[in-house]
């Protein structure tokens, strides 16, 4: 059921399937980064007083790794598969979608270089400087091509929401990139932003919560929009409802970068304007959990037997639980709380780790077999070993978060009697240790997750074809 | 901001929760052209759609979003020039000198409307100035005594002065230890309260031009000799005899400028603290390019009371065991 064959298409698979095999490398390389920058926050000396071991310089290496070469990778394969797929067509103009790949990786390739060398635009999730920033906009407009081309030239009459979704994603993320990274250049390595204080940091974080929105949002709904289903073998739940939520979500994310900014020199009127949209955008970002959940109705049995599906099924849960705590956050109150302590890392992480991450985990257990022509992946059984990894691993990182991130927040206003702090800065930090290695600990669970997937995905590949037979579905 | 872009975002803002608002309302009704529960008739890959209607609760959830917003837009200044029916604000935004700002927070004050940070403030003093009021007429060596008005001072130490001082005061290269009963510009009380309210600023000048690097050498030997290090003799004569343009400063002596009742804070050479460090090489530096030390104002952040008690904690923290 899981892998309809469609019309004899014969689709591209090439760039598919080295995306595909990039994304868990990337994935093992960027959250290791993550791991040792955790365990570099609990034993400091971790950094071995060396430039480009510190913490300063490892954390945007991560970041960028894990969303650019992680998660990008991870859209750049599903969408080269499912807009092929859903629109019965191969891919338009192959080389170029071939130079995405090439470009992709010498962008990644050349972050990984630039980020420990301390060469930075210090601007958060843009750090990377001009040149690559350049390179960067080639391949985005070249993948834009790619897969605007496939949608026009596309058999089916409609288009299928889940490449509204990619779609949608491509041409923002062009339009935030290009726009933040305006800069005059003073050298190859150095450059300013064209923008100066509060308008700076109004353009940078309405580029930071979109590439969450767009990038991290839209994109990967796209991609649950094509794997739940298929994987579950059931229709959509609600075409209307994708309809409703596509263009709320798209119309209301683009306006929430200010909740980054509240209680700072940005006006009132656009911290209000960031907070109510932020708040609003709640239900359409529940739309699309509730539209892949209600997809499995009359299918929950399947949870049992497949472990992809339940990656798949529990993304959604953590999508709709960080969507409800992200304009929760964005309220100006409870943000006064949360802003600058562990908690928002731990939001971010519960979005990163728990739905894109496994989002695209489920949806490369089902992709790699089929795009390198086998049954099935090779073990099932380390699928759902790899499930309760991530899954342990995610919760013991968002609960530490949690605790550390709140304790943090009360104690930083906590009074005396005479209005003096209660506690330092210092206090609070010290407070924060136990919490700083439980999350190091689920970061563990998470990478060796990943591992026991690179293990899987290397037998998969490099099966004899026809010895992996899909697993007789139950009915 | 000018009645354009006023105009701008009030349209814009408005307009993307009209459309929103118009999409949800228009979708409640079936206009897919096929029957609800039923499938759209499309199939993409295998997969097909339902046209199931949206989910109540649902539509509740963002009608209820819909309404909050507009009372939210109307309460808090959010539509452009709209200033909100409350007459809320976070602070005085706008104001471009300190001048300014206090003139917004007068004229805030005296129209009853003060910005939720100054309201803050205003709350903050009529509920703890009585705390820090009540040591200030006593005399700060007294208070240094007074275990209450330590641990206040103690607090207020950690919050304000500890990221250089160090939480245990004890300093850092560059900042003066205040536990050794050595002191830079006097360890007075008036001289502890007069440091925290207008602040100090050393300057030692760079000498390596004057100097050259044969001249550092010398004068290096010099100044580590007077705290009876062990240095070549000859090297230390030779600085010796240039240390009269160090003299004004340090004094001729180079015990500093205090001990000469001089207000330049330049330090005493002739023991063993060191503030940028006593290794050759740090003298070395400090000799080539010289040394720049600021402590910043406390006056218009702190206010005298809080001065008062924090001098307090600073002027035992060199008496530990002084009596009364």
């Amino acid at each position: 059921m899981s892998h309809t064959q469609s019309l004899n298409v014969d689709y591209n698979y090439t760039v598919v399937r080295l995306f595909a095999l990039t994304t868990v490398l990337w994935g093992i390389v960027g959250m290791s980064v993550g791991v040792l920058i955790a365990a570099q926050l609990y034993w400091p000396a971790l950094n071995f007083d060396t430039a480009w071991l510190t913490y300063s310089r490892l954390r945007p290496l991560h970041t960028n790794a894990v969303i650019f070469a992680f998660g990008t990778s991870a859209l750049f394969a599903t969408s080269y598969y499912v807009v092929q797929r859903t629109c019965q067509v191969r891919l338009y103009a192959e080389k170029l979608a071939m130079f995405t790949f090439i470009g992709w990786q010498a962008v990644i390739i050349a972050a990984a270089i630039t980020l420990p060398m301390g060469i930075s635009q210090s601007k958060e999730y843009a750090e990377l400087e001009w040149p690559i920033d350049l390179l960067i906009t080639v391949v985005w407009v070249s993948y834009a091509i790619v897969f605007f081309g496939t949608l026009i030239k596309r058999k089916t009459s409609h288009i299928y929401v889940a490449n509204w979704f990619y779609g949608g994603f491509i041409i923002t993320v062009a339009a935030l990139h290009v726009v933040n990274s305006m800069v005059i250049p003073v050298s190859l390595t150095k450059s300013y932003s064209i923008y100066a204080g509060a308008v700076d940091a109004m353009v940078q974080w309405w580029y930071g919560h979109n590439a969450v929105g767009f990038l991290l949002t839209a994109g990967f709904l796209g991609m649950m929009y094509y794997f739940v289903p298929k994987q579950a073998g059931r229709p959509v739940y609600s075409y209307r409802l994708s309809v409703v939520h596509f263009w709320a979500l798209i119309a209301l994310y683009i306006w929430a970068g200010p909740h980054h900014l509240h209680y700072t020199a940005l006006p009132d009127w656009t911290q209000s304007v960031g907070m109510v949209m932020s708040v609003i955008l709640f239900v359409p970002s529940w739309g699309g959990m509730i539209n892949g959940i209600m997809t499995l109705s009359g299918a929950w049995h399947k949870l049992k037997t497949d472990p992809i599906l339940r990656f798949l099924i529990v993304s959604l849960s953590f999508y709709g639980m960080s969507t409800f705590e992200g304009p929760m956050m964005a309220i100006k109150s409870v943000n006064a709380l949360s802003h600058y302590t562990d908690w928002t890392v731990g939001h971010v992480h519960s979005g990163a780790l728990g739905w894109v991450a496994m989002v695209s985990i489920g949806a490369l257990y089902h992709l790699i077999p089929a795009v390198f022509a086998q049954g099935r992946m090779y073990s099932t059984k380390l699928i759902n070993t790899h499930f309760w990894l991530h899954t342990t691993g995610v919760v013991l990182y968002i609960v530490a978060l949690w605790i550390s991130g709140i304790m943090q927040g009360m104690m930083w206003r906590a009074v005396n009697t005479d209005g003096t702090l209660t506690y330092s800065f210092v206090q609070s930090l010290e407070a924060s240790y136990p919490f700083y290695l439980m999350r190091f600990i689920g970061g563990c669970f998470v990478v060796a997750g990943m591992l026991v997937m690179a293990y899987n995905v290397i037998k998969t590949v490099r099966a004899k074809q026809g010895t992996l037979e899909p697993i007789a579905e139950a009915a | 901001m000018s009645s354009f872009w006023s105009a701008w975002i009030i349209v814009l803002t408005l307009a993307c929760l009209v459309v929103c608002f118009v999409l949800l309302t228009w979708n409640l009704k079936n206009h897919v052209g096929v029957a609800e529960n039923e499938t759209t008739g499309h199939e993409f890959d295998g997969i097909s759609e339902i046209n199931n209607p949206l989910p109540k609760w649902w539509t509740i959830m963002f009608y209820a979003t819909f309404a909050w917003s507009v009372y939210y837009f109307a309460a808090y200044p959010g539509l452009g020039n709209w200033k909100g029916l409350f007459g809320w604000t976070s602070s005085n935004q706008g104001v471009k000198s300190l001048a300014e700002s206090k003139a917004a927070i007068e004229a805030q004050k005296a129209a009853g409307t003060p910005s939720q940070l100054d309201a803050e403030y205003i709350k903050a003093e009529s509920t703890f100035a009585k705390e820090f009021a009540k040591y200030t007429s006593r005399p700060v060596e007294e208070l240094a005594f007074d275990k209450d008005a330590l641990k206040v001072g103690q607090r207020l130490f950690l919050q304000n002065c500890a990221q250089c001082h160090g939480s245990d005061a004890r300093g850092q290269r560059g900042f003066p230890n205040l536990t050794d009963n050595d002191w830079l510009y006097g360890g007075t009380a008036d001289k502890i309260v007069e440091t925290l309210r207008h602040g100090r600023k050393a300057a030692m000048p760079a000498w390596g031009e004057a100097l050259g690097d044969q001249g550092v050498k010398e004068m290096t030997a010099y100044v580590l000799s007077l705290s009876g290090r062990k240095v070549n003799d000859n090297d230390a004569a030779a600085g010796k005899a240039k240390f009269g343009m160090c003299a004004a400063c340090h004094g001729m002596d180079g015990k500093g400028s205090l001990a000469h009742n001089l207000p330049f804070g330049a330090p005493n050479l002739t023991d063993s603290t060191w503030l940028y460090g006593g290794s050759a090489g740090s003298i070395e530096q400090t000799l080539r390019l010289g040394r720049n030390g600021q402590m910043p104002a406390f006056k218009d952040t702190l206010g005298e009371d809080k001065i008062h008690v924090i001098a307090a904690y600073v002027y035992r923290l060199s008496r530990p065991d002084e009596a009364k």
